[in-house]
């Protein structure tokens, strides 16, 4: 398989869990221009991240635009510890989308 | 402030109930996964009135945004959003000055703690507002972060 557009680690400590990941997406705007054409590069950016621990949704978030380019997020939830299961997928405007699983450390 | 903050939403309001009775023709876009109308629309009050339901937020102190003062690239600004309001439901984080206000929103489900750092993108020097949901009601904080290159457009 290919490389994943995701990197994801999650790390538990006094059954928090702390999840830290990065996906490698361009977060296209629709507001940016082609220098060598002109025309406008249309949007594309990740619309939706959904994120599962142990096949229990903990996080849903929906995104604009206004998301950095090759984003990152951290966030934590409670009620886990090392050796559970976190997988997170993303889904963008166009479609496409990724996800990938890995064990709580 | 607060009279000029009660004008803009009177007439925010105004127009919402005319988009919302227009919208009432197509309820299908209402639920669709991804909140189209909120990320589309062009000023805080609306977009809030579209992600969360309601415009009306009470400040509080027990939000903290973590931001830098001065961001040198508008491209990338780091931020991290934390309450220590108990059982919050979701956060949402808004760029007041961006063409498009609604950067995004988080539903925090079970034990999903009120935290959450990402980097976003700001058009130019503005306020980031942190909206907390908690106990059925609405929880906002800001904070002024400098931009000095603007990261809409090129």
């Amino acid at each position: 398989m290919a490389k994943s557009s995701i990197k994801i680690r999650a790390k538990a400590k006094n059954g928090v869990v702390t999840v830290k990941t990065l996906i490698s997406h361009k977060m296209e705007t629709g507001l940016r221009k082609d220098k060598k054409t002109g025309k406008i590069i249309p949007a594309h950016f990740i619309e939706n991240v959904v994120c599962e621990h142990n096949g229990v949704i903990v996080l849903d978030a929906e995104w604009g635009v206004a998301i950095s380019k090759n984003p990152y997020l951290s966030f934590k939830f409670g009620g886990g510890k090392a050796g559970d299961k976190v997988k997170l997928t993303w889904k963008d405007n166009t479609g496409k989308s990724d996800s990938l699983e890995t064990k709580v450390k | 402030m607060q009279r000029r903050h009660f004008l803009k939403n009177t007439m925010a309001t105004g127009a919402i109930a005319l988009a919302a009775s227009s919208g009432l023709l197509v309820p299908g876009q209402v639920l669709a996964a991804w909140n189209k109308k909120a990320f589309d629309a062009k000023d805080v009050q609306s977009a809030l009135k579209a992600a969360v339901g309601t415009e009306l937020t009470e400040a509080s102190d027990k939000i903290h945004i973590k931001a830098p003062q001065i961001a040198e690239n508008g491209a990338v600004v780091p931020i991290t959003i934390s309450s220590t309001l108990s059982n919050v439901k979701s956060i949402t984080i808004i760029s007041e000055k961006n063409s498009t206000p609604l950067v995004a929103k988080f539903d925090l489900k079970g034990k999903t703690e009120a935290y959450i750092s990402t980097r976003i993108k700001m058009g130019k020097t503005s306020n980031i507002i942190a909206v907390c949901e908690s106990g059925g009601k609405y929880y906002s904080a800001r904070k002024e972060v400098k931009v000095t290159i603007g990261g809409c457009g090129g």
